[in-house]
């Protein structure tokens, strides 16, 4: 498989990255070269073979529910969850108006 | 007295303990250095106050008769990955500048409380994207070492220190810290740690927390520590893994005392040589090394054995579908609404503020990253690619598996290639991933693995070996490092130029 410079365009929307016609330009030879590369893999045969998500069995850890159970990770720090906002406002992050 | 940055952080613990020299001495030795490497430009952030504050009270648990912490007295360097409390980390991007984290991270955190102070934060590749440290934003790691011409003569060529944590790798191998915590997602603690000559290590997969470490590939990241040999490895890593409830990946096992149970005595061991390793692309002074290392492991009582997993080939491909995807969602989060930097264009919306943040934050080879993860899990080609490479890294994961019936650790070279001058290799990104060929399959598998410093390369550049054990042996792992350490008596050291 491979991508044309409209599909790229459409990947670049996709990931919320901005580029120009040049930057497409140069993108749709690189990300071919990498998908041919990586194209290999259809040869191996993984009849039978689950998907490996985690290499470490994943099972959902329950904590006390209570509040706060750990201060790091707890509440009632709203201005420390603001402090690297770019605009923050009234003790909400702030955007540009998205209703008309 | 000796010079203190000499000293690893082995020599700095117990010199301190004995009172041989003060915490504050060696602190300043290193603050000093540090300040005067500013060529390497391995060091972005410095924080004497930090490790002098360390070192003070470290000096003052001695002075009173308490007993000191594990790492007290020694200074160390952050990779920048690491969010710490108050001082900036920016994952060298530009989309997370003036990002000053409010809370430490587990592994940092866990660093302090042992002890350890920090000299500041690391340079590395970008979003931890890059095997050469040329993807920063704030520019190229130099490597302390200089490749020498067919005369001997040090060529001016800046050399590449490996990636990503090559400010981690150039630091400890420049003398400027002891040891600087790493992160690893396919190779970027051992590679460094090949290129400049030092000895690194990623634990097993989920030993060292996540917490507050910026994410790139949540199935593979992995921190570890880098140090000039095996034994400081060993008592860092200790300091920094453990279990920890915030990170769901977070593995609930004790963590041994490693440094206590170090041997080089391999007697009764086995250890496996994959065949599928000698690839074509490999310098013969790399192969050759491979099969020295081979015979210093037999003389520490090993029996060496020739084995197979055959999936090696596609594991680099795999990683290369898997890697991007989990960055692709994991950067997600990079929108200029809740930190970092925000590019907001005149009279635009929320869409096209997301898009042109991070068109001006983002840097090339993460935009490449992105790109790629964001196509493979589109709709129409997610099985083609995303599940596809999962499949493969089940099959490489079971390669391992049924290896180790047949020895207890493998020895592969940690890379293809020595160190090679920045600039050498960016035309080409596939010849950059290639870096990592050896280094990706134990990633993939989530296995503890390290590099340890073997000898030096014609040009007189570092070669590294790398050991690969079973998930949760870190022992056997650093036990047949600390076998070739003994053996290969690597004492070169690069001369200073900066």
């Amino acid at each position: 498989m491979s991508v044309d410079k409209e599909q790229v365009r459409k990947i670049a929307g996709l990931a919320r990255i901005a580029m120009s016609d040049d930057e497409i330009d140069a993108l749709v030879p690189e990300l071919n070269n990498i998908l041919g590369w990586v194209e290999q893999l259809g040869e191996v045969d993984v009849t039978g073979i689950a998907p490996m998500a985690s290499v470490i069995p994943s099972k959902t850890l329950l904590r006390e529910d209570v509040i706060n159970a750990d201060p790091q990770t707890g509440g009632n720090v709203r201005d420390k969850v603001l402090a690297n906002a770019p605009v923050a406002e009234h003790g909400f992050f702030a955007v540009p108006k998205v209703i008309e | 007295m000796s010079d203190l940055t000499d000293l690893g952080i082995k020599q700095i613990r117990d010199g301190v303990r004995s009172g041989e020299f003060s915490a504050r001495e060696v602190a300043e030795a290193h603050i000093d250095k540090v300040a005067a490497a500013k060529p390497l430009n391995a060091f972005l952030i410095e924080t004497p106050d930090h490790a002098l504050a360390a070192a003070d009270s470290a000096d003052k648990a001695k002075a009173a008769g308490d007993d000191l912490a594990p790492l007290a007295g020694v200074p160390i360097g952050m990779k920048d990955l690491f969010c710490t409390k108050g001082v900036m980390a920016r994952s060298c991007s530009q989309i997370l500048e003036g990002f000053t984290p409010q809370y430490e991270s587990t592994v940092s955190g866990k660093l302090f409380a042992a002890g350890a102070g920090m000299l500041g934060k690391l340079n590395m590749d970008q979003f931890a994207m890059g095997s050469s440290n040329e993807t920063s934003a704030y520019g190229n790691v130099v490597s302390p070492w200089r490749r020498s011409d067919a005369n001997g003569n040090k060529a001016n060529t800046d050399m590449s220190p490996g990636g990503s944590s090559g400010g981690s790798s150039s630091a400890v191998s420049a003398r400027l810290c002891p040891g600087a915590t790493g992160t690893d997602t396919g190779g970027s603690i051992r590679q460094p740690a090949a290129f400049t000559g030092i000895s690194g290590i990623k634990p097993t997969y989920g030993r060292c927390s996540r917490w507050g470490i910026i994410a790139f590939s949540s199935s593979l990241d992995q921190a570890g520590s880098m140090a000039r040999d095996v034994t400081d490895c060993a008592i860092m890593l200790e300091a920094m893994a453990g279990y920890d409830p915030k990170d769901a990946t977070s593995l609930d096992a004790q963590v041994p005392n490693w440094e206590a149970a170090l041997s080089g005595d391999l007697k009764g061991k086995r250890v496996g040589i994959p065949k599928e390793y000698r690839i074509d692309g490999t310098s013969e002074e790399i192969n050759a090394l491979w099969d020295q290392g081979a015979q210093w492991l037999r003389d520490a009582g090993a029996e060496v054995v020739e084995v197979s997993l055959p999936h090696t080939q596609y594991a680099l491909p795999a990683y290369y579908i898997i890697a991007p995807a989990e960055a692709s969602s994991n950067l997600a989060r990079y929108d200029g609404v809740r930190y970092g930097a925000r590019e907001l264009p005149e009279g635009a919306g929320l869409q096209d503020m997301y898009a042109a943040t991070r068109a001006a934050g983002f840097g090339d080879e993460v935009k490449r990253r992105i790109m790629i993860g964001t196509y493979v899990l589109s709709a129409g080609f997610y099985d083609a690619y995303y599940t596809q490479a999962q499949k493969v890294r089940a099959l490489i994961a079971r390669d391992f598996e049924r290896v180790w019936e047949h020895c207890d650790v493998i020895l592969t070279p940690t890379a293809p290639s020595a160190s090679f001058g920045l600039g050498e290799k960016t035309d080409d990104p596939l010849s950059m991933y290639l870096n990592d060929v050896f280094a990706v399959p134990a990633s993939l598998a989530g296995l503890p693995a390290m590099s340890v410093p073997g000898g030096l390369s014609s040009e007189g550049l570092p070669l590294g070996l790398q050991i690969v054990g079973k998930a949760m042996d870190e022992q056997g792992v650093l036990n047949a490092g600390l076998a070739i350490e003994q053996r290969a008596s690597f004492t070169a050291r690069p001369a200073q130029w900066w």
